[in-house]
């Protein structure tokens, strides 16, 4: 009989062998993570790095060619530049920095105080139509921010919010409050609602005994929920571009952005305000990392 | 202690779900009363109706002579005790036996006997200076009793406080609660969908189904006499056999030939369902006095019982509770006897007891 040529080459050896995704086993498979890992990982820290030295290096090593990557001169200049100007004043960088510590801290802090109860009420209380509710206020994240700056610009001149912290604060919390509810919901579902009816039982008010019961269990996952909300708002930068113009009112991402073009950039300069912009970020994900995932598996379990 | 008076509750939530459709409870003075129920049919509902936890559409409660609609929970004076025992974590067990009592304003040294009191009634001494997380389960329901003890509240509502002991604690609990109950003289109010938990417990039982009361009576009564298909299908396991008959020369035949006494005053021109005990039956050998033909079909040796699944050419297979020591293998050929009293009978359409 005549064997085709399919036949024949698909027989014998490659039946003896594992299928191919188990061909990988072993040692050679961890190898061959490790090695993907490891460009990965240079691929992403390269650029961080390089703005940790630069914002390190003098001048002339900054702008060295070919560059330096070792044996540079080490100086703190850029950083003190970030913060104080040439005549000792302050510079309008450190202004912008405040400017975040404020926009993003109140915003946060605005986007808690009405999610945290919000979420509460949609645990606890059989609302009409709650899932439709709730859809709909995760549907306002849907979209990317950008596509509604222009009818947030025209509506904020309006209403002289245009270049006014004010403004950010109320976007910023805006666009926090629906994750602050959904995020906190997971974490009140969690919370047995027998502690309020045991409470209300001894003589206290719903709402006293949220306050007193049950907002203090929830104190982690509020934590949690006002880190990333936070860190949102801290890194926000198209609507600080766009709302925002004068030195007294910009948020850092624009400042440093505005940083760089004209005839020369400080590349030093951008380099040690970037770092110093990122070290809260770094320091907050990495009280959260926990929750970090925690919020991705959210609901997942059932108690 | 007092009794409690329910009147056609009704409780429908803002998003259209109707929790209860119609309940009318009367609880005596000192009553252990069971509300029985699978998941969803109301009786938790009516049990937080009464607690003041939820707010009822429509109907009356009355907890001794006063009307309790329109009172917060604190001032209905009844205790609670839930099914995850809503300890306060960062409470030592004595304060958190102390808590309810302070909240109402008690002199200290009162506080402190009433305390004492109660962790002696729940032997809770060794317990009092640790925190809900260092308790076991059984623990925290104990403390969780003592907290509605120390009330000293007119009546007591449970929502399935057992439910997450594991077994052989729930029959110690059973048993103290039971005890407790008798000692107090108590009104208590206590909700489960645990069968053996209510008919061991109860005085009376309510049987709840989707929002209504299906039959309220004694354990026995209950038992024996199923007030509708669906009290006959949820008591006893295993359940009732339902047996579709018809009345022939003044008895009733099943399909697979099974001959029944009847009761008196059964209906005419009605289909009927007659409700036959697996213990009313007896699987003999094949041909014995008075048995039908019956092939076994399956057989679950349960030690101190046999629970046989027999054939007998009905429509549906008849379950059938037998002593250990008769024995017959799965497939044998056997015979089917009725050996019980009188069978309850139900109408089809309306699935109610008729005779």
């Amino acid at each position: 009989m005549a064997v085709s040529v399919d036949e024949a080459v698909s027989t014998g050896p490659a039946r003896d062998h594992a299928p191919p995704a188990r061909r990988l086993g072993g040692r050679g498979r961890s190898v061959l993570e490790v090695v993907l890992l490891t460009v990965l990982a240079v691929l992403m820290l390269f650029p961080v790095l390089w703005m940790l030295e630069t914002s390190i290096k003098e001048n002339r090593d900054v702008y060295a060619i070919p560059a330096k990557f070792f044996d540079f001169d080490v100086t703190m200049a850029h950083f003190k530049d970030v913060f104080v100007a040439p005549d000792g004043g302050r510079t309008a960088l450190s202004v912008s920095f405040f400017n975040s510590v404020v926009v993003a801290g109140v915003s946060t802090l605005l986007a808690t105080v009405l999610g945290v109860p919000a979420a509460w009420a949609y645990s606890r209380f059989a609302v009409r139509a709650k899932k439709d509710q709730l859809f709909f206020i995760l549907s306002t994240r849907f979209m990317p921010p950008v596509v509604v700056v222009i009818p947030i610009f025209l509506m904020y001149r309006e209403f002289g919010l245009i270049d006014n912290k004010l403004g950010l604060i109320l976007i910023y919390a805006a666009f926090n409050v629906p994750f602050t509810i959904w995020m906190m919901k997971g974490f009140v579902d969690e919370v047995p609602a027998e502690y309020e009816d045991a409470a209300m039982l001894d003589g206290y008010t719903r709402l006293q005994a949220f306050w007193r019961y049950t907002l203090p269990l929830l104190v982690p996952g509020i934590a949690a929920t006002a880190v990333f909300a936070l860190i949102f708002s801290w890194n926000e930068f198209v609507f600080a571009t766009f709302l925002t113009s004068s030195d007294s009112v910009r948020t850092a991402p624009p400042a440093i952005a505005g940083l760089i073009g004209g005839t020369t950039t400080d590349w030093g300069l951008v380099a040690a305000s970037s770092v110093v912009f990122a070290l809260p970020v770094l320091v907050f994900a990495y009280l959260v990392r926990k929750h970090l995932i925690a919020g991705v598996t959210l609901g997942a379990v059932r108690r | 202690m007092a009794g409690i008076e329910v009147t056609a509750l009704h409780k429908r939530y803002p998003d259209g779900t109707v929790a209860v459709e119609h309940v009318d409870l009367s609880i005596g003075h000192g009553e252990l009363f069971v509300m029985l129920g699978p998941s969803g049919c109301g009786k938790t509902t009516t049990l937080r109706a009464i607690a003041g936890l939820e707010r009822q559409t429509a109907g009356d409660i009355r907890i001794g002579d006063t009307l309790v609609n329109d009172l917060p929970p604190a001032e209905r004076d009844i205790a609670m005790v839930f099914q995850f025992y809503a300890l306060y974590p960062h409470l030592r067990t004595r304060d958190n036996l102390a808590f309810p009592l302070r909240a109402e304003g008690l002199p200290k040294p009162e506080v402190h006997a009433r305390v004492t009191e109660a962790a002696r009634l729940m032997r809770l001494g060794p317990l009092l200076d640790r925190r809900p997380r260092q308790l076991s389960g059984g623990e925290q329901q104990r403390v969780a009793l003592a907290r509605a003890l120390v009330r000293r509240p007119r009546a007591f509502l449970m929502d399935e406080p057992l439910t997450n002991l594991d077994a052989e604690l729930r029959a110690d609990m059973r048993t103290e609660i039971k005890h407790l109950q008798g000692e107090l003289g108590a009104t208590m109010v206590y909700v489960t969908h645990d069968q053996v938990e209510a008919m061991s417990l109860g005085h009376r039982i309510a049987i709840l189904n989707k929002g209504r009361v299906e039959q309220i009576g004694t354990p026995l009564e209950v038992y024996d006499r199923p007030a509708s298909l669906f009290c006959a299908a949820f008591i006893g396991s295993p359940p009732m056999n339902l047996i579709e008959v018809e009345v022939v020369d003044g008895k009733l035949h099943s399909q697979g030939g099974l001959v029944l006494p009847p009761p008196p005053g059964l209906p005419r021109d009605r289909r009927l369902v007659a409700g036959v005990r697996p213990e009313a039956l007896e699987v003999t050998a094949p041909e014995a006095e008075g048995s039908i033909p019956a092939r076994v079909v399956s057989v679950e040796w349960l030690g101190d019982e046999v629970i046989y699944v027999v054939d007998h050419g009905g429509q549906r297979d008849v379950r059938v509770r037998m002593p250990p020591t008769v024995r017959f293998a799965a497939e044998a050929k056997v015979g089917l006897r009725h050996t019980g009293g009188t069978p309850t009978v139900y109408d089809v359409s309306t699935e109610e007891l008729v005779a």
